[in-house]
């Protein structure tokens, strides 16, 4: 039987929902041109007003809103409420320029642990279960997120944060940790350390479910978690500035549900900006149809997705994104040709020779640009024979030559030395000097 | 004579007595590597009696015959390499002329290929030639069959 936190929601009609996201973009639109001198000013120099937005088709006559805007008006310049509203702060990492800030009223963290207990509940987590928190604990939205969302959905919450993997894992065994919130990089590293303690998730622990985000992953990635664990691997979206990890796939891991009464999606063409059909390929644009601290008018996300209208197996008439490819601006150019690094992670893990641990490097000889892809050797697929080594570069080359359409060179480097992450998986070292 | 099962026995040969455990490791073609595993067999006592590196541009592959082949394994592999043991044949050659033609000629004529081999020198002043191949047992029961001796791992732990 499929189970739904809010069936009324969930499986309202396509009709009907888009009617109440009609309503709630005309009402969004009202609310920020009065609350938010920096959306009335971006309004006015676009030309729109808020009566010009009366359909889903008037969309896209608003303008952008991009992650320097946030930076721009640092820290609190775009917020809607006053500060007294608000019940708390975070802030983002930074790591691409200065830090942003994110303020929740009482209802914006109402509406995101609803929006984590509707999709905790499409994956068959509830009462009884234990869910294992490793995202970072803090500014950084991932550990507070899941654990209000697992909270609001009755899960008991294990709140280890990151690190101490050895710690995290005695602890799994202990208080019989049933979910693990974690990135899948993290995971793979923990299994690693299991391993080499001699414990086997499998058979030693009660996991049956991951929850992994945070960082792009692919679907062979996917299966080799399910393989090497036994738990069932789940995909979670979401993003600090519209509020934190937010939905995740359903049941039939068949792309992401976005939760339409909450959101509204668009995929666009990166460069143009025009908007792009169901089922193209582009970059993700989010308008929040229900925060009230930091509304976001058709936000540049930059996630690279494919959107899927069509109802999905569990009874959910939501729009799902399917599998986020990268990002618009992880994007590399190398002689030209795009690459995202997840189309190569995909390649790769077609080949069960090639381990979990892989590096892109990007550099620039005499002019031209060169790609190398470093990937560790493993027991299995270690031979003493040399051609037999040889063999497996060139058939890693291939495959990627096929795929990329570009000429790589592939580099068998010792186990251990590519390194490991606590958070994000660092899989690309671009050192042109541009 | 027919082939005795039990005890793996091919022509008078005991097969697994004439098969030699050679550890075989992945490394990258940079400063440090051998030193490294240098000290770890100095570490555990181990000793190294012939020793090949195949080098291959970025990476090589190192190759060993140890008087304590497992315990070489285990050491390698705790400290991180990828490591794993093949099997290789040992054979003791006779200083004249021909020597290693009657070798090559011996497996050539059953089809049997070398995948790679090199030679050291014992403490007697013997010559010895390390072998990989393709087939080894057949390898072993046609070496024998003409003559040729075959050395042991117990011969290795004494060289």
């Amino acid at each position: 039987m499929i189970e739904y936190w809010n069936p009324l929601v969930e499986r309202m009609p396509v009709d009907e929902l888009e009617k109440l996201q009609e309503k709630k973009l005309r009402n969004l639109v009202d609310y920020v041109y009065n609350h938010s001198d920096f959306y009335k000013k971006r309004f006015d120099d676009a030309g729109v007003k808020p009566e010009d937005i009366q359909t889903l088709d008037d969309l896209k006559k608003l303008p952008f809103t991009y992650k320097s805007d946030l930076r721009d008006t640092y820290p609190t310049g775009m917020f809607c409420v006053p500060n007294e509203q608000l019940v708390r702060f975070h802030v983002s990492s930074g790591t691409t320029g200065k830090p942003t800030v994110v303020g929740y009223t009482r209802n914006d963290i109402n509406e995101w642990s609803t929006s984590l207990a509707r999709a905790l509940t499409s994956i068959g987590v509830g009462r009884g279960d234990v869910i294992q928190v490793s995202y970072g604990y803090g500014l950084f939205t991932g550990g507070l997120g899941l654990h209000y969302g697992a909270e609001e959905a009755g899960v008991t919450v294990l709140p280890t944060s990151s690190g101490n993997t050895e710690k995290q894992l005695d602890l799994m065994r202990d208080l019989g940790t049933s979910v693990m919130a974690c990135t899948p990089s993290y995971f793979l590293f923990m299994n690693e350390v299991a391993n080499n303690m001699g414990v086997s998730i499998n058979d030693d622990t009660k996991l049956r479910v991951g929850i992994f985000g945070a960082e792009p992953w692919s679907e062979e990635m996917r299966a080799r978690i399910e393989e090497a664990t036994g738990i069932k691997a789940y995909d979670v979206y979401g993003t600090s500035e519209l509020s934190g990890p937010l939905c995740t796939e359903c049941q039939y891991q068949d792309g992401i549900h976005i939760w339409g009464d909450q959101f509204l999606i668009e995929v666009i063409d990166p460069v143009t900006g025009e908007q792009l059909g169901e089922g193209e390929r582009g970059e993700l644009v989010i308008t929040t149809l229900a925060k009230e601290a930091l509304p976001l008018i058709r936000y540049r996300i930059g996630d690279i997705t494919v959107i899927n209208k069509e109802p999905c197996k569990c009874g959910r008439t939501h729009p799902r994104i399917m599998r986020v490819l990268g990002r618009a601006d992880d994007m590399l150019i190398v002689r030209g040709i795009n690459v995202f690094p997840g189309q190569v992670e995909s390649v790769l893990m077609t080949i069960p020779e090639v381990g979990e641990h892989f590096m892109i490097v990007v550099d620039r000889v005499n002019e031209l640009d060169t790609m190398t892809i470093q990937i560790e050797m493993t027991d299995e697929a270690f031979s003493d024979k040399v051609n037999d080594i040889i063999a497996l570069e060139k058939k890693v080359q291939a495959a990627l030559k096929n795929v990329l359409n570009l000429a790589v060179k592939v580099e068998l480097v010792e186990q251990g030395t590519i390194p490991r992450s606590m958070g994000k998986a660092k899989k690309v070292m671009d050192n042109r000097k541009l | 004579m027919p082939q005795d099962i039990t005890s793996n026995r091919i022509a008078g040969v005991n097969m697994e007595e004439k098969i030699i455990k050679q550890i075989s490791l992945f490394a990258e073609n940079k400063p440090g590597r051998l030193a490294n595993i240098a000290a770890n067999f100095r570490k555990a006592g181990i000793n190294i009696r012939a020793f090949t590196i195949a080098e291959a541009g970025d990476f090589g592959i190192i190759r060993m015959v140890v008087d304590r082949p497992d315990a070489a394994h285990e050491v390698l592999h705790d400290a991180g390499f990828t490591v794993s043991e093949t099997s290789v044949l040992g054979i003791e050659m006779e200083d004249v002329p021909g020597g290693l033609g009657k070798i090559a000629d011996v497996l050539g004529d059953r089809d049997i290929n070398i995948d790679y081999a090199y030679a050291f020198v014992t403490k007697t002043e013997k010559a010895l030639l390390i072998l990989r191949v393709s087939d080894i047992e057949a390898a072993i029961e046609v070496l024998h069959g003409a003559g040729i001796k075959l050395i042991d791992m117990a011969d290795i732990q004494e060289i």
